[in-house]
């Protein structure tokens, strides 16, 4: 089976090629010698640059706080979104609110940041935390509509109407039998929501004006001055959070999706 | 009976359309009617059927479909190889897992390795090909337009692979197919949706990249995305900008009925 073989390595080559700039970055944030060739010794000192630099202590909680918000509030309107999409019964409605759902996520991100920004402009929203959390959730809703969804069709609808029958409010329906069924896709909605938020560069970019700044915008302007291993620090202590959220996020759809199936036998 | 009652989840999710999806199309195209200092005028439009913008167009266009061309050659095999591995998901999430890393961080990447001294030129010279110009060229561009846009295209590929009924294939080569007549008649054509969908998530964000061509080429490639986000943010000029915005769009919707599924015909 040496075809095989063969096939195998051009495989590994693939997976090396993807790895490698990631683990490059790495490496070097532990030389001392300040560039990206040419090892010096080991050291953490651009870990402690870091950590000191209160300014980019900064962004990134900023970063953290936009994407948390932006995503809790996203699921809230996506979910939202996909019980109306549900509740329409004419195909046609249906159809249209599907495409303009899918506008923003098939949209090239530059469209939507100047589109956000004379947006905002023409409303007279200050640029900077409002308008980069108004974007954030926005182009966020639509991904959780389309996490949701599914879930809401897989749900039979005999289960609404039984619990209507034993008298349960609208409410209840809502909040006992709907929701708790389509938890798990609400918590897929709220990590793309998240990991979206975080890996946003292009959008924030329009519209962050002068004062406010993201991590994504903050590592381009350092990129475009060159080559500073403080970056590399942060790439590798990013790699480590996004590991550790993959990991997270990885679990959780194990742990939901076991007791479902329980759940469903039952 | 028709139970017929008010949808009220309808009010919050159509308010978020129309002020996030329909007025900011409708603003684009309003802003593409007026020159910079404010007044009503078809100049934009004139002025992006000069040669200047036109030439722009086409090579952002040319640079677009050579980064998805290059990608899907690379993807299919990657997505074909994988369905054959054993521990499927895992590799597909360690696929997935770097299009999680910051693009810029990736981006950035490069700038250490194309550069004069960085590992890429190390190998040439060991090759016996020696130094190289790699940064800011039309090279580097692609490689690292190439490497970021992969995972995207390996994405859809490799589910319509996974969708795919293997007794098929069994059929095909029972009835004396060859394995390259049995990719080529039956996997390719089937998976088509596919490879549709990947060129899909490839082409319409490599037509409005301005972030690669700012770090790695320099400004040696000029994208349409390059152009509106010049024309936004650095010459302040937003009605020529939305007017080639408004050209993407118009773009991007012939890509989408191109490429769209026909499975509702």
């Amino acid at each position: 089976m040496k075809k095989y073989k063969a096939l195998n390595i051009y495989l590994v080559l693939v997976f090396i090629i993807l790895y490698a700039p990631i683990f490059y970055l790495i490496y070097y944030s532990f030389n001392s010698g300040g560039t990206m060739h040419g090892y010096g010794h080991f050291t953490l000192k651009w870990y402690k640059e870091v950590v000191q630099d209160t300014r980019l202590i900064t962004i990134v909680l900023n970063t953290l706080v936009i994407a948390l918000l932006s995503s809790a509030i996203s699921t809230m309107l996506g979910v939202v979104g996909a019980l109306a999409i549900r509740t329409v019964r004419r195909a046609p409605v249906k159809n249209t609110l599907l495409t303009l759902n899918n506008v923003l996520i098939v949209s090239p991100d530059v469209i939507i940041g100047a589109s956000f920004l004379i947006l905002y402009t023409i409303i007279g929203i200050k640029l900077g935390f409002t308008s980069v959390l108004l974007s954030h959730i926005a182009f966020s809703v639509p991904i959780v509509v389309l996490m949701v969804l599914p879930k809401l069709q897989e749900m039979s609808p005999t289960l609404i109407d039984a619990a209507r029958d034993l008298g349960a409010r609208r409410w209840d329906v809502l909040s006992k039998v709907i929701l708790p069924f389509i938890k798990p896709g609400i918590f897929a909605g709220f990590f793309m929501a998240l990991t979206y938020s975080l890996d946003d560069f292009a959008v924030t970019f329009f519209v962050t004006g002068n004062g406010f700044s993201t991590l994504s915008v903050e590592i381009y302007s350092l990129a475009r001055q060159g080559i500073s291993l403080t970056i590399n620090a942060l790439s590798a202590l990013l790699f480590l959070f996004t590991v550790i959220l993959v990991v997270g996020y990885y679990f959780i759809v194990q742990y939901y999706r076991k007791p479902r199936r329980q759940g469903a036998g039952e | 009976m028709q139970t017929r009652y008010k949808n009220i989840y309808l009010i919050p999710y159509v308010l978020w359309i129309v002020l996030f999806v329909i007025a900011p199309i409708l603003l684009i195209i309003y802003y593409s009617f007026f020159n910079i200092e404010g007044h009503l005028t078809f100049d934009n439009y004139i002025q992006f059927f000069t040669p200047v913008y036109l030439k722009m167009a086409a090579s952002s266009f040319w640079y677009a479909f050579l980064i998805m061309a290059i990608s899907l050659i690379i993807a299919y095999p990657t997505a074909l190889l994988l369905t054959r591995t054993k521990h499927k998901q895992l590799w597909l999430l360690l696929i997935i897992l770097p299009t999680w890393i910051n693009l810029l961080l990736k981006a950035y990447a490069f700038l250490g390795i194309f550069g004069t001294y960085g590992p890429a030129n190390t190998f040439l010279q060991f090759i016996g090909i020696g130094t190289k110009q790699l940064l800011f060229t039309d090279f580097s561009f692609l490689f690292v337009s190439v490497y970021i846009f992969i995972p995207f295209m390996i994405l859809p590929i490799f589910n319509a692979l996974e969708e795919l009924n293997p007794s098929l294939i069994d059929a095909s080569r029972d009835l004396g197919g060859s394995p390259w007549t049995t990719f080529r008649r039956v996997i390719f054509p089937l998976t088509l949706d596919g490879v549709k969908s990947g060129c899909q998530a490839v082409f319409i964000p490599a037509l409005s990249l301005f972030m690669i061509t700012r770090l790695i080429a320099g400004n040696r490639v000029i994208t349409l995305g390059t152009a509106i986000e010049e024309h936004f943010l650095v010459t302040q000029d937003w009605g020529m900008g939305a007017t080639i915005a408004v050209f993407l769009i118009i773009a991007m919707a012939i890509i989408m009925i191109l490429t769209g599924k026909r499975r509702r015909g």
